[in-house]
Formats: structure tokens, sequence, C-alpha cells
């Protein structure tokens, strides 16, 4: 690939499916990016779209969203890239991506070279992995052993850059990935450019959010360029501004520290970054660097908790609002009687009752002891081995809630206000992330195999 | 005296990831910033207070390029795990709001 002096790239917006304005695209393709791009994925919308293998935002939604992208890169003759497809980045969330993008081609007749790089890891050789000493768990995380590797349902590892400029060396026009670094897909493309890793990495964290770094906030189109000088932003929708403080202020974006940034083979430290205005509209980042550290691939794995029902209820009691917790250790060991004789036990289920009003957002870490709400609101939850048990015990506590008796109660018709019949839902399955941890590797494109398609 | 809510420009939590959870304190510019970092305040010791975790358990950091501080606790519940109340550990900043700062 010819070397270039300064390498731009247009990011859509901070997620596959959210949106963004076909002005700004059109603005962004105006300013004639060597890239165009958006991040698919993140585990911050929680462990079941990993466990269950579904996507977090809808197909009708990113249908929209990669139409127009497919369209723009094609008739520029750019590569389209997409990292961490379909929220997870597992095998079925990058199929469903893969489809929708068949269709869009059929639709509108258009004609290339398709990547799909895989990222579900085998758990035989996460389990050789962890047997030859090379995995690590990350902070706060249990150290991994073989049965929580068999348990989960999904382990994908999170690809670096490398998997990317090898799919654009052998020729994809457009690279649908599974799970990746956010930042991975742009950094790729600026080093294969001849860029530096440091802005490159550093761009990639920009881009990944689309123009979240910008002032107002909003799903929007977010244009960089990097060169030896650094990183300059700009969004593209003539609305929102890049700031020096509003691009400071995105690195404190959803990580553990602001400054030490670590990725697949190496380290962007941005403690010595400088923010300078450009215009009132773009900024200009400079200063970071990049320390090549030994090759490490997060692995990401979930597990099946249970399945869960729940019901949601509310008292404006005022007695009871004023002894809400007695009255809520009163209706756990009614539960406990009514489970157990049906053959149920304690241990076979967990029942979690959130009182909004009183500490429902905040739980154990709330500081207000005794609440002043007027009402009270209730989700009620059981999750246990089987649906069957999981409704069964709702039933029996749905009941409890609604007909417990308190000291000082004077309207026995019931203690709660059920908004809808069916009281009772069942939810999706319950998961939980189980596997967090890093292995280390030798080849940055062994794990990540590509496969190719002439669309 | 100043409480968070009164002078800072942004206060927030997040997820860092399944398992911890970050909690930001902006300042609009680096005189209100360099103020607030004198009082000491805004240090390990007040996250663990408020968070009930030990003080060796918070990463903090003084971000001055953003006029930002940072710290990064462990979370109770890990995201979407049984018994989380906040999966995106978007509604986890409030305690911080009211902390006196002694300006």
């Amino acid at each position: 690939m010819s070397q270039v002096q300064e390498y731009r790239q247009l990011s859509t917006s901070g997620l596959l499916g959210y949106g963004f304005p076909e002005a700004s695209l059109e603005a962004g393709m105006a300013r004639r990016p060597h890239m165009i791009g958006v991040d698919g994925g993140s585990t911050d919308p929680g462990p079941y779209y990993l466990g269950s293998g579904k996507c977090v935002n809808s197909r009708i939604a990113m249908k929209r969203d990669l139409r127009l992208m497919l369209l723009a890169a094609r008739s520029e003759r750019i590569p389209l890239i997409i990292g961490s497809c379909g929220g997870a980045g597992g095998e079925p969330h990058l199929q469903v991506v893969a489809e929708l993008v068949r269709e869009i081609a059929r639709e509108d007749a258009q004609h290339f070279r398709l990547a799909l790089i895989h990222s579900e890891q085998d758990k035989n050789w996460v389990k050789r992995e962890l047997a030859a000493g090379r995995v690590k768990a990350l902070r706060n995380v249990k150290p991994l052993d073989d049965a929580t590797i068999d348990r989960a349902t999904r382990i994908v590892g999170m690809m670096g850059p490398e998997p990317f400029q090898r799919a654009l060396d052998e020729g994809a026009d457009v690279v649908l990935a599974g799970r990746s670094s956010d930042p991975a897909p742009w950094a790729g493309c600026a080093t294969r450019a001849g860029l530096p890793p440091a802005p490159a990495w550093y761009a990639g964290k920009m881009l990944e959010c689309g123009a979240t770094a910008a002032l107002p906030k909003g799903h929007d189109c977010l244009l960089t360029s990097v060169s030896d000088a650094g990183v300059v932003l700009e969004a593209m929708n003539p609305i929102r501004f890049c700031t020096p403080f509003s691009v400071a202020n995105h690195s404190l974006h959803e990580n553990a520290t602001p400054c030490h940034h670590i990725e697949p083979g190496g380290l962007l430290d941005t403690s010595d970054c400088v923010f300078e205005a450009v215009n009132d509209r773009a900024v200009r980042v400079s200063g970071m660097t990049w320390k090549k550290q030994p090759y490490t691939v997060k692995l990401e794995g979930a597990e099946l908790a249970g399945y869960r029902a729940i019901t949601i209820c509310g008292t404006r009691d005022p007695m009871l609002v004023g002894i809400i917790d007695e009255f809520l250790v009163s209706v756990r060991e009614n539960v406990a009687v009514k489970a157990s004789a049906f053959g149920v036990t304690p241990e076979q289920y967990r029942l979690v009752i959130r009182t909004y009003g009183a500490n429902g957002v905040m739980a154990g870490w709330e500081p207000v002891a005794k609440t002043q709400s007027h009402e009270l609101g209730f989700v009620v939850e059981v999750v246990a081995g089987s649906q069957e048990t999981a409704n069964a015990v709702l039933a029996i506590a749905r009941v409890q809630m609604l007909h417990v008796d308190f000291p000082g109660r004077l309207c026995k018709e019931g203690n709660m206000a059920f908004p809808y019949s069916p009281s009772d839902i069942e939810t999706a399955p319950a998961y939980r992330f189980s596997v967090f941890h890093t292995v280390a590797i030798d080849d940055p494109c062994a794990p990540f195999p590509i496969e190719y398609e002439t669309i | 005296m100043p409480r968070i809510r009164d002078i800072a420009k942004a206060c927030k939590s997040k997820n860092a990831g399944p398992f911890e959870l970050t909690l930001d304190v902006v300042f609009d510019e680096r005189r209100m910033y360099e103020r607030v970092r004198a009082t000491g305040v805004l240090g390990p010791a007040l996250f663990a207070r408020l968070y009930g975790v030990r003080p060796e358990d918070v990463l903090f950091t003084e971000y001055p390029a953003g006029n930002a501080f940072k710290a990064t606790i462990p979370r109770l519940v890990p995201s979407g795990d049984i018994g989380d109340t906040d999966v995106y550990g978007a509604q986890q900043h409030a305690p911080l709001l009211d902390v006196d700062i002694p300006l």
C-alpha cells in the first residue's frame, strides 16, 4: 500500500444501528476519507448478548446504517470496515450482519469482495493455553479454570489490528469482523498506510464512539486525519463542535484510567497529550506515545445464570412504606416456606426484590438509609434452574407481596398495585460474564480466521 | 462551602468493563481543577468511604489535560449478573454530588 502524508477515516456513529444523519455522511464523504467504518459492539449492554447470540441493535436499524455506508464506500471505492459485528462479535452476531450486507448487495446490485473475520474461540484451545500458563485474569476477575471454560456458552477473542490489515492486503473491499478491540480496525488501517501507531491508535479510540468526542453529544459522524503531527478530529454535523475540552474528556469514557490504554500489542499513553483548537470545530491532538508490549488478546465469555421471571408492582400505603424492610423479610420467609412445600428449596432459586424509591438504583452503594418517598415501586425477580421453577416461585412471591400481613395494615384487600395482567413476566434466560481474561499469543492473526466471499 | 454539584462541569459514572465502575469529576477550567486538587478532598480515601471499598482497591488518576479526576472501583455485582441494579453503571454518581469542597 502506498504511503500517505495524512490518513482520513470516517466513523458514522458509536454503534452500528444507532443511526446518523445522512447529511453528516455526505459531508464526511466530501472530505474524501480513505476508509469508512463503525464500531459494532461493546460489553456495555451486559452478558445476555454474548451468552445468547442475539444482537443488541435491531436488524432494521443495522440495515439502514449499513446500506448508506456500503453505497457510500462502493461509490468511492474505499474500504468499509466494521468490528465487533452485531454487538458481542460472536459467530451468530457476525452472521446476522453478513446476511444484511448480502441482502443490501442483492437489492442495490453491488459487487465487491467481502471478508468475514471470525473471533469465536475453541474451548479446547483456551484450555490448552490455560494449562500452558498463558492466560491471566484481568483486574477484579477470578483466575480461569477448565470448569468455567466448559460452562461458557460462547468465548470470543478480541482481535487487534493485524487481521484487518491481512484482509485488506488480500483484497477485501468490505471487512466484517467478530469481536475486536474497539480502536483496532481504525489503527490497523492507518498504520497499514504507513502512519505511526501512536496517533493511529488515538484516532481509533475517538472514532469508535462516532461523534461522542464532540459537543453536543449525539450519534453522528466523526472524521479524523492521522499524520506524523498527531490527529485532527472534526464532527461532520455543523451543529457539533470538537473542542480541546470535549476531546480531552473523551479519554475518560468507559476506561479505568484516562492515560494508559492497554491494547493488543502495546500501550497507548495519553498522559502528555496536547489539545489545540485548529478552528472553532476541529481539534488537533499530539504528544501521545505507543509502547510495544508482548501481544495479548482479551477473551470474553458468558455462561447461563438461570431462567428468570419478574413481576412489577407498587405500594402507596404509608404504613407499609414505613416498615418496608421488615415487610420484605417476611415476604422472603413466606416464599421459602411455600416453595419448599412444593419441593423447591431456597438453594434452588434466587429471589431479588428491587425497591424503586428507596434503593432500587444503587442497592448496596445507596447512602440514603430512610426513603422519603410517598410510594415505592418493586421489581420482584426469581432466577432458577428451569423456567418452570422460576415461574412457580415468582407466582408465590407475587402472592406474598400482595397478601402478607404487616403491623398497622388498614387495607387488607391487597398490599400492592399491579399494573399488568398477566402480572408475571418470563424474561429471556439470564447470563453472566464468566471469562474476562487475556491470553498471550505469538501470531496476532492465528486465532482469527478470515473467510472471503465474492458478492 | 460549595458542593461538587455546584462547581463541576461533569460528575458521572460508567462501566469500565463488566467488573469495574469508573467515576469522573470534571471541571471546565484549569484554575478550578487546581483549586479543587489543592484541597486534597478528591482522592482514593473519599471514593473508598463513599462506595465502601478499600482505599487500595481504588484506582485513582488525576488528569490535568482534561481538568478531571477519575476513580475506578470494583463493582459489587458484575454488570448484568443476578442482583445487579445498573447494567451500564451509569447511575452510581449521586453520592459524589453532595461532597463539600472547602474552597
